[in-house]
């Protein structure tokens, strides 16, 4: 008898429109999201070839990448980034597709603002111009980030040719310990394959500590999941799935709710499916995680020390593990807890939700308590991640606690996490991000990222180092 | 796209692994609205000392004398990782390239190049080792023949291989848009099936 389906193999065939021999499978694609970088040579090319966009319904837009976090004004970010904003508002006009711009309530970083309208749907396909679009398959969504000419093909078809990836089952067994985030779970995970660790896979996130993750938690977790090469990264809808979707804007509502919460309940994995491949981590080994070098997988644990080029047996790490060092200008041995950093970061698509914010505020008011504020070296700025997750945030009160502390309380966008705008990092300077990429130059030529969890981001704002809070 | 048959070209060897987008074109270049200038960019940390590109690194490969005109970049595991952006494929392909050769590239990397016929080739790890000691010795001009799948050079040749409609769109040039747009009404008759929430 056949083996049962993996969520990706039914995802695969519930969107196969096509699949003909010799000819690169078609699938069918849901929602199309885009945004300002990658959008305006696809409708460049569309206007050329006189083609329109054949579902301008299944795409929105959204302002993200290139704004400035402390003005709404289109040209607070420069000449290059108001030409993309303003051709983004000309070829949405144009094609007929929905925007939200400068201001706007529901504008946000693509793979906040999605979720949180109810554009990101379980057993969907979701495209963007943009990697980390991997986060929206914290829905049980298969999403992945595409090129500029499949944006195209998106536009003009509602499809897109892909070759069918080979499945990876990651399964975090039991429960992860105090004070542990999502965001130290995936660093580990990517500690554990490696960058490149899951290239050519879809990968699949399982096990009691990722079911017990909220939503902001879980897309998390599949946000990084391109980090170690994956194609897209998945996790079973279930009641936490479904009761976050209930109710927003974009969502069905009434029988066709119910109809589809039928649907994307078959969308797990069967209990016969095979993977072709299978890792397992147990959750309470899963400490704190601070990268130490220029790409994700280079981390390591709170408590643990800059690793040496000679603890590396694969030729190529261990020639990476030298140029990181001299990169990131760190000394083998030194105590993670040692390394001093002068900016720091909280926001991006990875970590700058509502929970994320809540997590972060938490720290600071414990550090406040003990008469800590913002160190006079450090230069801290909190970027949230949409509107809503802003205004929310100030109906909290999430706001005040941080700017009494010495952070700086920005407008929503991708910021810091690229440096597109303004908000770039300078020659030498050391910053703790709860963005996703700690390459060379990402934050800012000669600038050196190390990647944490909001907690960990807000302890060394308030201690000017990286910090073990479960010490 | 253009037509990509056989190619003949000097070989750059690039001997970093997991170099990413961002090394191969930095985010201060993407802001630009037409699929032209990126070329000029491309490497910029590495290829220049200054911020505005005005000195260019000697240490930097594509700066040395005896790989100037080079267009078949030799590289390391995981090429082209990280960000999805296809102004680092434009960039490549703008400086002269025409050939990528790695022992991996990160996926989406991987379609960007063929999607506009630029030919990233996967050999093995002892291959690619070959290829960069070969090139340490001396110029190492490759022949490229895609219909037959070989990379060579004298005696030594390799196969590659691509998927079946991957090696026919870069062999056709394909317009993959106006390629789906003649399966319209396969994609309406799927659209016709599905359920009201999708």
């Amino acid at each position: 008898m056949a083996n049962g389906l993996t969520m990706y193999e039914k995802l695969w065939q519930n969107h196969l429109v096509e699949d003909k021999a010799g000819e690169t499978p078609l699938l069918y694609v849901d929602r199309h999201l885009i945004h300002e970088v990658t959008s305006p040579q696809a409708f460049a090319n569309l206007r050329f070839q006189n083609r329109p966009v054949r579902h301008p319904e299944r795409t929105i837009a959204t302002m993200d990448h290139n704004i400035s976090t402390r003005s709404i004004e289109i040209n607070a970010a420069g000449e290059g980034a108001a030409n993309q904003l303003r051709a983004l508002e000309k070829n949405c006009k144009e094609f007929g597709i929905k925007l939200f711009g400068m201001g706007h309530k529901n504008q946000g970083i693509v793979h906040v603002m999605g979720p949180e309208l109810g554009l990101t749907l379980p057993g969907t396909i979701i495209v963007c111009g943009d990697s980390h679009t991997a986060t929206h398959g914290a829905f049980g969504a298969l999403a992945f980030g595409i090129g500029t000419s499949e944006v195209e093909h998106v536009f003009a078809t509602q499809t897109l040719r892909q070759n069918k990836a080979k499945t990876m089952k990651i399964e975090v067994k039991g429960q992860v310990g105090a004070g542990i985030s999502a965001k130290d779970i995936v660093l580990a995970i990517i500690g554990k394959t490696g960058s490149a660790g899951a290239t050519g896979y879809v990968v699949e996130y399982c096990g009691e500590a990722i079911e017990a993750l909220s939503m902001e938690e879980r897309m998390t977790v599949c946000n990084m999941s391109i980090e170690f090469g994956a194609k897209a990264g998945l996790i079973a809808p279930d009641k936490t799935t479904f009761d976050y979707v209930e109710g927003k804007e974009y969502a069905p509502k009434g029988e066709v709710f119910a109809q589809a919460v039928a649907d994307w309940k078959q969308l797990k994995s069967d209990d016969d499916a095979v993977f072709d491949s299978v890792i397992t981590l147990e959750a309470k080994d899963i400490k704190a995680q601070v990268t130490w070098g220029t790409t994700p997988g280079q981390v390591i644990s709170i408590d643990g020390v800059v690793p040496a080029p000679e603890d590396f047996s694969d030729p190529i790490e261990k020639e990476s593990c030298v140029n990181a060092l001299k990169y990131m200008d760190l000394t083998a041995g030194t105590k993670i807890t040692d390394i001093s950093v002068n900016k720091v970061f909280i926001g991006s698509c990875t970590n700058s939700r509502i929970e994320d914010l809540r997590a972060a505020a938490n720290v600071v008011e414990k550090f406040v308590a003990k008469g800590h504020q913002v160190v006079s070296t450090v230069d801290a700025i909190i970027v949230p991640g949409s509107y809503r997750v802003k205004e929310q945030a100030e109906d909290e009160g999430l706001d005040q606690i941080f700017m009494d502390a010495g952070f700086e309380w920005r407008l929503p966008g991708c910021s810091m996490c690229l440096g597109m705008n303004d908000d770039v990092l300078g020659e030498g300077d050391r910053c703790a991000s709860t963005s996703n990429r700690n390459f060379e130059g990402r934050q800012g030529r000669g600038s050196r990222t190390h990647l944490v969890s909001p907690e960990m981001a807000a302890a060394a704002a308030l201690t000017g180092h990286f910090v073990d809070l479960n010490a | 796209m253009e037509k990509f048959n056989k190619h003949t070209g000097l070989v750059a060897p690039l001997d970093i692994a997991n170099v990413d987008t961002d090394q191969i074109i930095p985010k201060q270049f993407l802001q630009k609205t037409e699929r032209v200038g990126f070329g000029v960019h491309l490497f910029h940390d590495s290829r220049y000392l200054d911020s505005a590109g005005k000195k260019p690194n000697p240490e930097f490969v594509l700066n040395k004398p005896q790989y100037q005109g080079a267009s078949i970049l030799l590289a390391r595991e995981n090429f082209g990782c990280g960000s999805s952006r296809e102004h680092a494929p434009w960039a490549l392909e703008e400086f002269g390239f025409k050939v990528i050769i790695a022992p991996s590239f990160a996926d989406i990397f991987y379609g960007n190049c063929i999607n506009i016929g630029l030919l990233p080739i996967k050999l093995s790890e002892n291959e690619i080792e070959q290829l960069f000691q070969k090139s340490a010795q001396g110029d190492l001009t490759l022949d490229i023949d895609l219909p037959n799948n070989t990379v060579s050079c004298g005696e030594l040749s390799f196969s590659f291989s691509l998927s079946k409609f991957q090696q026919y769109s870069l062999e056709e040039g394909v317009d993959s848009v106006g390629w789906t747009l003649n399966k319209l009404d396969i994609i309406e008759a799927f659209e016709a099936k599905m359920p009201a929430w999708q």
